[in-house]
Parts: C-alpha cells; structure tokens; sequence
C-alpha cells in the first residue's frame, strides 16, 4: 500500500508543473503479476518459479532494462475453476504490465484465454498443455518450459537403440497424460517400436497393482509411463516390488523421477528418463546458477526453477530490445521472436510458436541425482499443430 | 485371461478391498454408531501415513513405531472428540459436514507446517522386503501378504469386540438409542468417545500400513474419502460386516474394471454402489 501511494504522489509530483524541476524523471516501475500456486500440491514448484525469477532480477541490479520491478503475487491454488477471473484481476484490476504464470495445465489455459483477449504479454514459466504453443498460440504468448510433447518425444528413439521393439504404455488417462502418450507414440513408432499394449486408469487413482500384473502377462520389452508426484514415487516402487524392473525396463520422462528420489529410494535406481534439464551437466551456465540459487536460498533448484529463471532472462531481453518501453508490444515480441537464452539448460531458441526449440537429454538414476547421460535429441522442436503464427 | 493370471487379479483385488476395509471400518463406526458424517476421515489416513514417516525414522522397529503411532492417534481422537465432536450430537447433519470440512483444512494446513509439501517415502519393514514369485514374471511382494493378513485380523477383532464384549453391546445400544442408554446408568458420553478415538486409529493404522507400499503425499486422504464412503454405503451404515463386504466387492470390481473395461474404470465401482442401493437401498447389511 505504501508503494503505491508513494508512487502516485511521485507521479503527481511529476505532472505538476511545479514540482517537476524537483523530480528526477523516473520511468513508472513495471508491473509484474506472478500467478502461481503457492499452496496445495503444487506449492513447492511455484515458490520454486518465483524464487529463481527474483534471483535473475536481483543479479541484474533488481532492474530489467533500467526499470524497477513492482511483483502483484496471486495464489492460482491450482484450481482451474477460478482460473479466468485470478487472472482478470491481474490484468483488469492490478493493471500488470506482463503475467507470468503458471504450473498446472488447467488453470494455464484459463490464463491463455485472458492472455488472448487482453493482449497483455504472459509467459508460461511450466504448464506444458499442448495448445498453447499450438492451436492456441499468440503473438503475446510465450513459453520458458516445455510442451508435454516434447518431453517424452525423444524417449522412443532411445529405446529402440537399447533393444526395446515393443513396449506398454500406462499413464493417468486425463489431458497431460494423453498428450504425453501421442509424444511419445510418434517417436516410438517413427523410430521403429511397437506399442503392444497401452494401459491407462483414471487421474488421480494410485492402485497400480492390476495393471501391473497386465504388463507382466503382455511381456513387451520395456514399459514407458508418464507419472509425477505421489503417484510417480508409487508407481516406481509397485513396479519394483512386482519383481518387474529388471525384466521389463521402465523409462518415462522426467517428471517420473523429478524431486521424487528420496522417497522412491533404491526402486528408482538406474532408470532412464527424458527431459530438458538434467543433474551434474557440463554447463558454466548451470553451475553459476545452481550455485547462487543455494547461496540465496538454502537449497537446490530443480528444474521448475531454471524455467523461472529463464522467464525472467526472456523478459529482459525483450524489455531490452524496447529500452524498457513494453507498450511498444509489437517490438517487443518480435524481439522475443527467435531470441537466444542462455539458460542453465543450455542455450536455447524460442520457437515462432513461442515454446523452446532445446536439447532433450538422456538422465539416469544415480544415487538421488538424474545424472546427464547423453543429448537424446539435439535441439527439439514442438510441432506446434494447428499454430498460426508457424505458418 | 490366462487362469494365473486371472488368480493374481483376484489377489490384488482382494488385498486393496481389504485395505479399504480398515480405512472404511472406522468411518462406518463413526457414522453408524454415532451418527456423525466425518468427512476429515481421510485426513485421519493421511495423520497415520506422516506419523509413520516420522516414526519409523525414529524408532527402527517398524511394527513398534506402529503401535506408537497408534497409540498417539487413538490420543488424537480423544483430544478431538472432547475438543468438537461432542458439540455436534444433537445437531443437523449439515452442521457436521460443516466441522469436519473444516477439519480437512485444518489438517492439511498443520500437515504442511509440519512435514512440508514433499513426496516422502517409508521403507518396507526388512523382514518382509522380499518378494515371491508367481509366474517368470511377476512376483509378489510378501509385504502386501502381510498387510492383508493383519487387515483380516482386524476384521475378525472388530467383530468379536462389537458383538461379544460388553462394551460392544452398549456400542450397539447406544447407537439405537442414546438417551435410553444412559438413563440405564451407563456413561454414553465416555463411550461415544472411544469409537470416535477407535475409528481414528484404525483410519489411522491403515495409513501407516499403507505408507510403505504408497508414497507419503499431500492430499493422500481426499482419494480415500470418497472410496470409503461408498464401501458404508454399499454395506449398510454402521455394519462392520457389510463393510467387509462391500469392501471386497469393491476392490474387485475395481481390479477387474481397470482390467477389462479400461475407459470406464472410473465409474465401476460407482455403478456397482447404484446397482447395489436400487437393490438394497439401506445397503448389503443395513437395518431398513
């Protein structure tokens, strides 16, 4: 409260003709709405997000292209249905120059549709719902993460080169795990393998046990799956003590072994997953990073924090390329267009979807580190179906 | 479907309609004999499944830090009958949906202040981290044996303890009829307060036995929730046979859904709880 009334005596102090000899002329600060859960399931990521942000303005002087920053924090609660009006508020309400936001698919396609109608600039910092970057993509839409698509795409490929021509597929049947599935699908099949048998029970049900037991009768060569969280760290253990693990490998992407190690312990050990981000890569960039975010922080980032980080880096670079100016959108985005970020991932493109064109990398488990394996796929590009801006 | 393979489906129906059972049993003690609709049961889960984290961290005997946990959760009941419950007797159902709802915040909030947001895992006891095999496959872990097995023995104890002790009996009476009860000079109140603190301790106990082959999670006890109320419903409210019951036929149909008929394995079990009340509408064991 008392920024703001501070900064509406400042400007009030500048339009009078009589204090504005007195004023140094200061450009108005940049609204920034962080729209993320900080409670709930998701809390962890969001604070994550947040954090990471705030360490590449703080490494910039707390300013993005000569301007201060003014953070409007809303809580999403990961709750889809109150999705469109959190995000209103932001825009029509608190009047934010640029949303940043959010994690969860749902409540991301709320953000998309006022992002849409507004025109304000948004960047999607995790959600990885196909359709933001493809048939609901936007001049003003951006995206520092992944698409669903793209993190499981590689996955096939690599298991063909290890042996594995027919595989079972078993996810949560809901938006995130059907299009994980397609991704994973194409690559598998483009690559040679066959799908034998595809396995599916309802989000967020944690009784694997039947399934399980259809995988060891189908006896494909591997199992690829898509889970994460709870369910993720069950599943691996379920999988493990049904003697199937080492009989019929398990792969998935990342999310299957992201932050879960402690608690998966000795049944998550050497499994190969697919990601953008991976632990002990051989980036100067990545060990900067890591090393001034435990510093400010007390503790390791993951890679919920390297998407914020770079949401905040992709930010900059269009700010700086308008001198700071964002109501110059048009030359703002296009700057934003095809910009290189030099991410603790390793650099990488934005796409003229607006999603990232990146290195998906091969990880293994060792010990409670997803360890860098190999670049799976060398600069991976979302389709981006049905995008018009590709076009 | 292969004969083995149909034989191991129906073990794992059975072992998860079992450990439905434990959760549900409490929930149709409290409902049935007290008349409260306890919503904040799953959260009662989710107290054994952390309290079994924390314990056995502590205390390397895996079924000692059990009992303890069990202990501190029947402590938990006490406090939280004295504390709330005990208002709601003679009041509304709506006021108890209320409280208890309220409870489930509460619960999740303390449990975040407590533990965290994270993912934790419980080691399975070592004496029982082996598994059997059963076909070149699949084996089964002895773990889950186990888990049933004492699941079992808890049925066989809630019915001998409600229906040939002395305090089961007046646990049936005053659920019939309180007032009548205690002008009989019995302590209504006293006993109200062990099935509530009992009922919590058995949710409680199927947490923790679950924490092993489960994961520890945030919101662990809302997917309980829903599930154990359909199993008293299905059985009869306040019939601990018919929750056994209603138990089974449930992690049957769930197994078996998921099984065969994958694209609407969500709803299985519910169109089982619709078949069974256009039946029976007081459910398989309930008094009409």
């Amino acid at each position: 409260m008392l920024s703001r009334r501070c900064f509406i005596q400042g400007a009030l102090l500048a339009a009078s003709p009589l204090g504005a000899p007195f004023v140094i002329a200061q450009p108005a600060r940049l609204k920034v709405g962080l729209m993320l859960p900080y409670t709930g399931t998701f809390a962890a990521l969001g604070n994550a997000i947040t954090n990471a942000f705030k360490l590449y303005v703080a490494e910039q002087g707390g300013k993005l292209a000569g301007r201060e920053l003014e953070y409007v924090v809303l809580d999403d609660e990961s709750d889809p249905a109150k999705a469109v009006d959190n995000a209103g508020r932001l825009v029509n309400r608190d009047k934010v120059d640029v949303l940043i936001g959010t994690v969860h698919s749902g409540v991301q396609m709320g953000m998309v549709k006022v992002a849409r109608e507004s025109g304000v600039l948004s960047i999607i910092p995790n959600a990885g719902a196909d359709a933001a970057t493809g048939p609901l993509c936007a001049t003003n839409i951006f995206r520092t993460s992944f698409s669903n698509w793209q993190t499981i795409h590689a996955l096939g490929k690599v298991m063909v080169e290890k042996g594995h021509k027919s595989a079972a597929w078993i996810s949560w049947k809901y938006a995130a795990g059907e299009e994980m599935f397609k991704g994973f699908k194409e690559g598998y099949e483009k690559a040679g393998g066959r799908i034998v048998k595809e396995l599916w029970l309802p989000f967020p049900n944690v009784e694997f046990q039947a399934l399980i037991t259809e995988i060891a009768a189908a006896r494909p060569d591997a199992t690829a799956c898509f889970f994460a969280g709870g369910g993720a760290v069950k599943f691996v253990k379920d999988y493990d003590a049904a003697g199937l693990k080492a009989k019929i490998p398990l792969y998935g992407n990342g999310f299957l072994t992201d932050g879960t190690l402690q608690a998966q312990g000795a049944s998550a050990q050497g499994i190969y997953t697919t990601l953008h981000y991976a632990d002990s890569l051989d980036i100067p960039k990545d060990k900067e990073f890591r090393l001034n975010y435990a510093k400010t922080y007390k503790l390791q980032p993951d890679v919920y924090a390297v998407q914020g980080y770079d949401a905040a880096q992709l930010l900059d670079l269009g700010l700086k390329a308008v001198k700071g100016d964002i109501k110059a959108a048009k030359a703002m985005t296009a700057a934003m267009e095809g910009v290189t970020i030099d991410s603790p991932r390793g650099k990488w493109k934005v796409s003229r979807a607006h999603n990232p064109i990146q290195d998906s990398y091969l990880r293994q488990v060792v010990g409670e580190q997803n360890k860098y394996i190999a670049v799976a796929w060398k600069a991976l590009e979302d389709p981006a179906r049905g995008c018009k801006l590709t076009a | 479907m292969d004969p083995a393979i149909f034989l191991i489906q129906v073990l794992n129906g059975v072992q998860y309609g079992l450990l439905l059972f434990l959760v549900a049993s409490g929930l149709t003690l409290i409902f049935g004999i007290m008349g409260i609709i306890n919503l904040a049961h799953g959260s009662f889960y989710m107290l054994g499944a952390y309290l079994a984290f924390s314990l056995t961290r502590f205390i390397p005997n895996f079924w000692l830090s059990i009992v303890v946990g069990i202990a501190l959760a029947f402590a938990v009941g006490i406090i939280l009958e004295w504390l709330v419950m005990r208002l709601l007797y003679h009041r509304d159902h709506l006021y108890q949906v209320l409280l208890t709802y309220g409870l489930i915040l509460i619960f999740e909030e303390l449990r975040s202040l407590v533990w965290g947001d994270d993912v934790h895992g419980v080691p399975v006891p070592a004496a029982l981290a082996f598994s059997i095999p059963l076909t070149d496959t699949l084996s089964y872990q002895v773990y889950r044996l186990a888990m049933s097995a004492i699941c079992l023995a808890i049925a066989f104890g809630m019915y001998w303890l409600i229906q040939r002790t002395r305090l089961g009996m007046m646990i049936r009476a005053g659920s019939v009829n309180r007032d009548m009860v205690q002008s009989l000079g019995i302590n209504i109140g006293l006993v109200y307060r062990l099935v509530f603190a009992l009922g919590l301790a058995l949710a409680a106990l199927a947490g923790m036995l679950a924490a092993p082959v489960s994961s520890v999670y945030p919101g662990m006890g809302n997917q309980v929730l829903i599930i154990s109320f359909v199993v008293v419903v299905i059985g009869g409210i306040g019939s601990v046979k018919g929750a056994l019951v209603a138990a089974l036929a449930i992690g049957l149909a769930d197994t078996f859904g998921k099984v065969l008929a994958p694209q609407i394995a969500g709803m299985v079990v519910y169109l089982l709880m619709a078949a069974v009340l256009l039946w029976r509408p007081q459910g398989i064991f309930g008094r009409a």
